[in-house]
């Protein structure tokens, strides 16, 4: 189990969002603490992405609380998430193709003094942070277009930590890497939480999510559908959750009394 | 596979750490000593579509040679000395045009706001009797506004830039006829401040072989000042051989240009004016924040709004600058024939200026390009409309070759934005 304080830094009570004709996410709560690591879970199009950038200030929802270290705050832009110490890392990465290394790494905040970049200060600062994350790549002076979808992905990673954030939100982060690669990141997940981040972590890989979460939150068709410690559930209940198999007996018996806020004991 | 990320996460980090061990891993882009990694990296380039500024290089000799060996006058002083003075005008406007095919976007309006602020700038000076520079500001102001109402209805609004700017060239237009009043013309003074931008040579040949030691020794001395800053941070720097070379190569065309141009009058005004601003664009293009934020914006405007950019105010400001630059280039339109009439920044002015952004490799698609491309392109330009007119040829023809050459470039431009692509996603 993890040794995760009372308050959480972020939570997210309530939240709904609609696109048109889709109602994408209907009243969901969330939360992550310090030092934890939270894998959000579910089918494609439940919505993870959608709640993601309701918290990155991408795309506001419609109604619902956010509540940062307990008090409560509105996300409006990028801008403002980023303030408050959320870096997220996009499932379509958000990179600038014609930008090298550097330049999207520090994209939005370049040092520099009086409008003039320190092309040189940056180059160093990137070069460090992509060593202490033993990220490699051929060279941080060309252009992102021409890095490995997996290379890509671990700038997309690394430029989150830049601005010393206090969550991470990594939406798929390990969909286009390879083995070794892979691991690579989820290393790098244990060391986040090693340093008091909280992690959301967004993934289909269950192997993956086990080997890394604390909890596991299940979105399904826009709702929670179940909150999982994974030191005391299986992958099977957690998957039974993503596809709906649990919709039986209990889980209408849950709907009715309450939410379904506590795991249940495996 | 755990270990390995903890074995190197507990290595060193010290200002050496990444540097040594970066320069042990074999798919590192150092550049080997020796000309052979000079063939290697251009290779590289080559294969990665970062051709940049080499094709028209090329071109640009292939040019000069042809037309130099069909007529001797063509690489003469004189004509050299006069085509860096055409180049000027519409090269000016070109400036402002790279600032917007950064972005992606078009502006058709160029031209005729250049015409309009001719206009203004006459009509305030010969008829309202202002000092011809605060003219020159309040011309290159009211462009500047052109230039914002064109940013507002495209990035407020979100109407294309290509219609909007498409309105503006017709609006703009009438606007110049209206200013300019029934006449259509108005002289400026032949010995005036604004025809002298375009006839005033520095004649002391101290002048241009001065200026050309300045660029050489600033060049030099910033390239070894950044090499030891990024020694001292322990980042890869150039070689003392590569900035040499580099140097050398700067210094051959500086003191060549100067010495063809001492040869003729010296060193004109209009030239100093020119490669001034295209420096300094160039600079605010890749070495300030706000040229960061335009190439992001051209590169994935999704992502620039997701790192906190404001891109709105960066397609208005963008379309400011092309606003400004156009007038500028007029100013020096109508200082070159002493007048501003209906016909300036008309006919093709607009198309040559585009034309020369595209051709000096600025692309069309947004977040590739250089200001020098406004250079490089308006000498292809005019040295075959130059080199032509030597030959006699008729304006019908040079539109035909300045339309292939166009042509050529944009396919250029297409073809290694596709091996980009190729090359992007391995
Ligand atoms: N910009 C949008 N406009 C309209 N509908 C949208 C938009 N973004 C998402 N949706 C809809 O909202 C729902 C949730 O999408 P979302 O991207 O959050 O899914 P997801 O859980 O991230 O799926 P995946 O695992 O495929 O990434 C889907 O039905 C999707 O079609
Ligand atoms: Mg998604």
């Amino acid at each position: 189990m993890t040794a995760v304080s009372g308050e959480p830094v972020l939570a997210v009570e309530g939240i709904s969002k609609r696109f048109g004709a889709v109602q994408a996410l209907s009243d969901v709560d969330l939360d992550v603490h310090a030092g934890e690591v939270v894998a959000l879970v579910g089918d494609n199009g439940a919505g993870k992405s959608t709640i993601i950038k309701v918290i990155a200030g991408v795309g506001p929802a419609d109604s619902g609380e956010i509540r940062w270290e307990g008090r409560p705050v509105t996300i409006t832009s990028p801008g403002a998430a980023q303030s408050l110490g959320i870096a997220t890392v996009y499932q379509d990465l958000a990179l600038c193709d014609n930008l090298d290394v550097v330049g999207n790494l520090f994209l939005g905040r370049e040092l520099g003094r009086l409008g003039v970049l320190d092309e040189v200060a940056m180059e160093k600062r990137s070069r460090d942070l992509l060593h202490t994350l033993s990220i490699r790549i051929p060279s941080v002076r060309i252009p992102v277009a021409s890095l490995s979808g997996g290379q890509r992905q671990t700038v997309a990673i690394s430029r989150s930590l830049l601005g010393e954030p206090r969550i991470v939100i990594l939406d798929e982060p390990t969909a286009a890497l390879g083995v070794e690669q892979t691991a690579q990141v989820l290393d790098l997940v244990e060391r986040l939480r090693g340093q008091g981040l909280g992690v959301i972590l967004i993934s289909h890989n269950m192997v993956d999510v086990m080997a890394v979460a604390d909890r596991v939150a299940v979105l399904r068709l826009g709702r929670n559908n179940g909150l999982f410690d994974t030191g005391r559930t299986t992958q099977e209940e957690i998957i039974a959750a993503i596809t709906g198999a649990t919709d039986n007996v209990v889980m209408r018996r849950r709907a009715r009394t309450g939410r379904a806020e506590e795991a249940p004991d495996g | 596979m755990a270990d390995r990320g903890k074995h190197r996460a507990d290595e060193p980090a010290g200002p050496a750490g990444p540097a040594a061990e970066a320069q042990f891993d074999p798919r590192l882009l150092v550049r080997e000593k020796g000309a052979a990694g000079y063939v290697e990296e251009f290779k590289r380039r080559v294969r990665g579509g970062e051709l940049g500024s080499l094709p028209v290089i090329v071109g640009l000799a292939v040019i000069w040679i042809v037309f130099q060996s069909l007529n001797s006058q063509f690489l003469s002083p004189q004509n050299l000395s006069n085509l860096s003075i055409d180049i000027v005008a519409t090269g000016l406007i070109s400036v402002g045009i790279v600032f917007v095919l950064l972005l992606g976007e078009i502006d058709l309006s160029a031209g005729a706001v250049s015409g309009a602020s001719a206009a203004v700038l006459a009509v305030l000076q010969v008829n309202n009797g202002w000092h011809p520079l605060a003219a020159i500001a309040a011309a290159v102001a009211v462009a500047a506004l052109l230039g914002l109402v064109h940013g507002v209805f495209f990035a407020k609004l979100g109407v294309p830039s290509f219609v909007v700017t498409l309105a503006g060239m017709l609006a703009w237009t009438g606007f110049q006829l209206w200013v300019l009043g029934p006449s259509g013309t108005i002289n400026l003074p032949y010995e005036g401040l604004v025809a002298g931008l375009t006839s005033t040579y520095f004649t002391q040949l101290i002048a241009a072989y001065g200026l050309a030691g300045l660029v050489t020794a600033g060049f030099f001395a910033a390239s070894v000042l950044g090499n030891a800053r990024r020694r001292a941070a322990g980042i890869p720097s150039r070689t003392m051989a590569d900035v040499i070379l580099r140097t050398l190569v700067l210094a051959f065309v500086v003191f060549g240009v100067a010495h063809v141009l001492n040869q003729y009058k010296g060193l004109p005004l209009a030239l100093l004016i020119f490669l001034v601003v295209v420096v300094a664009a160039d600079f605010v293009q890749r070495r300030t924040r706000y040229g960061r934020k335009v190439f992001a914006v051209g590169g994935n405007i999704e992502a620039a709004r997701r790192a906190g950019i404001n891109v709105a105010a960066i397609r208005v400001s963008v379309f400011m600058i092309s606003g400004a630059m156009a007038a500028v280039g007029g100013v020096f339109a109508a200082s070159r024939i002493a007048s501003a009439s209906q016909a300036t920044g008309q006919s093709n002015v607009l198309m040559m200026a585009i034309a020369a952004a595209v051709i000096g490799g600025t692309s069309l698609f947004g977040g590739r390009g250089t200001a020098y491309s406004a250079l490089l392109g308006m000498l292809v330009i005019q040295s075959i409309s130059s080199g032509m007119a030597l030959q006699g040829v008729s304006n019908s023809i040079q539109f035909m070759v300045t339309g292939a050459v166009l042509l050529a470039a944009v396919v250029i431009d297409s073809l290694s934005r596709r091996s980009q692509k190729a090359s992007g996603r391995a």
